[in-house]
């Protein structure tokens, strides 16, 4: 695991986040450590605040309070866009830019860091077979002539083009059929175990997150109510929400080990 | 080919080059000002509003009041500039809104992953926002460019050339010729300029979507350097023009287009260059003349006292005319001299109709006027002048009825009535033949034509030298005979002008 000895390239101190001046918190404390490549699940129903949790870290937020730190410095003090051109990130919107082809697309973050043409080049053709649209079938099409599916993929070759350490996913998988799903889960985690990348992941999926997932946060009500390993969670949950969530993949499981036993 | 239409083919070129520079310029710099608005409101709710507001207000002003008030802004100045400027307003409203919700309506996912990949405002404004709003940018570049074409004709008004000099002389000189050659000319441009420009939002469109090619760049770029070279080469041409010796002015109406053409004939035999601003509305002309902006034209000693004096009741024609000639000289103006006719409001009867009921004066009618039927043009019953000639006279008619003008020369010739409201130089006083009554209690105010002169024309002795003859020497038969010729005949203006050149 490598989440002993590496140091904390992620770290929340008591945030919060109100939109609407105190009287509601989307995030009401949070403060976890992400460690270098490791890989953070982050799991809860909708609206309680995974998104704006995500958006703090490179700054698309700011903190009500609290603060965030990404290698080792307070966020507050980097120039929000360099340190946004230094972590990857998938929308959940996806967001690709309609008037720009793929190649395009994958090419912005490494444009706005100067790379040379050459190189950026080489590394869209890499990271677009990596996600399988390789580009020649699909590095000239625009986002229009793509399936979800494929916009979904060409959002992920984005975020990983420019070679940062720290890549943050927001519901990265969510349109993809299953086994493409998978595929691409498998391809994902291989990827950022080879480049020991850093990843914080919002998902909705609780199987995903306890295939994928180093550890996992579990948020509800702007709150992180348990963050631990799949294995902590799996045998130890600490609240009935937590316990709730993990037991629905676990009785899938153990029902379809019923089925394949030929027991009915 | 008729001789009219050729006449006006002639002027063709001269009046495109004015249409097409104004349009240009009117637009260009609309463009420049707006879209830089337009993102600034789309960036600023605070600006957002108020600015969609003004440019909106500005919008519901009638056209012709936004000239006449860009002329007064810049002190009683006119031709291209002022023109330049109200069209320049006029243009914004499309753009500024399109701009707006060009903006607006790229979808917040875009920009938000924009800048969640760390781009800059300026580079998602730039690479982002701008190209996806284009094609909505252009659609209202478009429209202000179809609008502003159409308004431009009304620029004629305040001395700029444009198509609209065809139309605005045709329509007083009742040359149907020219006036189809304006619109058709206008149209014609306003479709060009719109097609040239769909095409650009054709592309802007394929380029929104990221399918645009290189060849529709290439094409692109052509479009838009022919009409910078087209702007230039006009813009080049106009300021290259020697500025003439003299300014004449006119008012837009047969007599005015006619003595206008008189006087600028008078000054080039005198062999001065002289440019023509005919069709000028009567404030702006009058203020420009008093600026030094219009040389010389014929102004009427009632619309001095009445319009720019605001002085009610009629001490009588001479008293009027020593008031007049001295206003104008405090307005910094000269009076050259009265060419000796009047176009007043004065009661009209056939000829023949008179001398049966033995009538030859406003007092003759006084015991029979309860039993005769008046005819009168659209304002005149509500005029200053019916109620002193009502009071004066103490008469009233057993029947007003109101008519457009042309009808109500009409009913007097074919005795739907037995008089009528007629202005003392119109041509078909002497075409139907009818008499003007005497008015000895002056109900009607007088009208003296006289010519105006700015402060720098006035010393040059040659210029007064050139128009001296006209001084005294028009009688209002002389001048109701030339409006007939083109008025009731058909001739054109130069045709007026000669038959009066020839009786000086
Ligand atoms: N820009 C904003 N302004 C105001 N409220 C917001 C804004 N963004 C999010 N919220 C609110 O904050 C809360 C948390 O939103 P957030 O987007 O973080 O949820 P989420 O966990 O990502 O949900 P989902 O799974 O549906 O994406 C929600 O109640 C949402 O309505
Ligand atoms: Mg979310």
């Amino acid at each position: 695991m490598p989440s002993t000895g590496g140091t904390r390239l992620i770290e929340l101190k008591g945030v919060r986040k109100s939109y609407d001046g105190g009287k509601s918190y989307a995030v009401a404390g949070a403060s976890f450590t992400v460690e270098r490549g490791e890989f953070l699940g982050l799991i809860g129903e909708s609206g309680c605040g995974k998104t704006t949790t995500l958006k703090m870290i490179n700054r698309l937020e700011e903190p009500t309070a609290g603060s965030v730190f990404v290698n080792g410095q307070n966020v507050r003090e980097q120039n929000p866009e360099q340190l946004r051109r230094n972590i990857g990130y998938v929308f959940q919107g996806i967001g690709l830019f309609p008037h720009r082809t793929v190649v395009q697309n994958v090419a912005a973050v490494p444009e706005l860091l100067g790379w040379d043409p050459d190189r950026i080049q080489a590394r869209c053709e890499q990271i677009l077979s990596m996600v399988g649209l390789p580009l020649e079938d699909y590095g000239a099409r625009v986002p229009g002539q793509l399936s979800g599916g494929q916009q979904q993929r060409v959002g992920v070759a984005r975020a990983l083009a420019a070679e940062s350490e720290v890549v943050l996913m927001d519901e990265p998988f969510g349109a993809l059929d299953p086994i493409t799903r998978v595929e691409l889960q498998e391809e994902f985690k291989r990827i950022q175990q080879e480049l020991n990348l850093t990843v914080v992941m919002v998902t909705h999926d609780m199987t995903e997150a306890l295939l994928l997932a180093d550890r996992i946060a579990v948020m509800k009500n702007g709150e992180i109510l348990q963050i631990g390993t799949p294995h902590e969670l799996l045998n130890n949950p600490q609240h009935d929400y937590v316990k709730k969530i993990v037991d629905m993949p676990k009785r899938r499981a153990d029902r379809l080990e019923e089925i394949m036993r030929g027991h009915s | 080919m008729s001789d009219n239409l050729r006449e006006q083919l002639l002027l063709l070129p001269v009046y495109f080059q004015g249409h097409l520079l104004l349009t240009l310029a009117a637009l260009s710099v609309g463009i420049c000002i707006s879209v830089p608005l337009g993102v600034w409101a789309s960036q600023s709710p605070r600006v957002k509003r108020p600015l969609l507001i003004t440019v909106s207000i500005i919008q519901t002003f009638p056209s012709l009041a936004i000239l006449a008030l860009v002329v007064a802004l810049l002190g009683g100045r006119i031709g291209f500039l002022p023109a330049f400027i109200a069209l320049t307003l006029y243009s914004m409203l499309p753009i500024v809104r399109n701009t707006v919700s060009g903006l607006e309506s790229v979808s917040t996912s875009v920009v938000d992953a924009a800048k969640g990949i760390g781009m800059s405002p300026r580079q998602i404004l730039t690479r982002i926002q701008m190209p996806l709003a284009m094609p909505v940018i252009v659609a209202g570049i478009r429209t202000a460019t179809v609008w502003t074409v159409g308004l431009a004709t009304l620029s004629t008004l305040v001395g700029a050339s444009s198509f609209g000099n065809f139309i605005f002389t045709g329509i007083q000189t009742r040359n149907l010729v020219a006036v189809t050659v304006g619109s058709l000319a206008s149209a014609a441009l306003a479709v060009s300029l719109d097609g040239l420009i769909g095409l650009v939002q054709g592309l802007a469109e394929k380029q929104s979507k990221g399918i645009v090619e290189r060849k529709h760049k290439r094409a692109g770029a052509i479009a838009g350097s022919v009409i910078v070279l087209i702007f230039l080469a006009i813009a080049y041409n106009l300021f290259q023009q020697e500025e003439a010796d003299f300014v004449v002015g006119g008012k837009p109406f047969t007599e005015q287009y006619i003595m206008a053409g008189l006087i600028s004939a008078r000054l080039e035999d005198a062999g001065f260059s002289v440019e023509l601003r005919p069709g000028l509305g009567s404030d702006v002309i009058f203020a420009a003349t008093s600026t030094g902006n219009v040389d010389v034209y014929l102004e009427y000693s009632g619309t001095i006292w009445a319009s720019f004096m605001k002085r009610s009741g009629n001490p009588g024609r001479e008293a009027i005319r020593s008031a007049v000639v001295q206003f104008v000289e405090e307005q910094g103006m000269t009076n050259l001299g009265f060419p000796g006719f009047q176009n007043r409001y004065a009661l009209a009867m056939r000829r023949d109709r008179a001398l049966e009921l033995g009538i030859s004066s406003i007092e003759d009618l006084i015991p029979i006027a309860n039993t005769l039927s008046t005819g009168g043009d659209l304002e005149f019953f509500g005029r200053s002048e019916w109620l002193r000639l009502r009071d004066l006279y103490n008469i009233d008619f057993a029947e007003k009825l109101t008519f457009d003008v042309s009808l109500m020369y009409t009913a007097v010739q074919e005795r739907q009535v037995d008089l009528i409201t007629a202005y003392t130089t119109d041509g078909r006083v002497a075409a139907y033949d009818l008499l003007i009554l005497d008015d000895p209690r002056n109900a009607m105010l007088p009208y003296d034509g006289m010519l105006l002169v700015s402060d720098a024309a006035s010393s040059s002795p040659e210029f007064l030298q050139a128009l001296e003859p006209i001084i005294g020497g028009i009688s209002e038969e002389q001048m109701r005979e030339a409006n007939r010729l083109v008025d009731v005949e058909g001739k054109s203006v130069s045709e007026a002008v000669a038959y009066l050149q020839g009786q000086l």
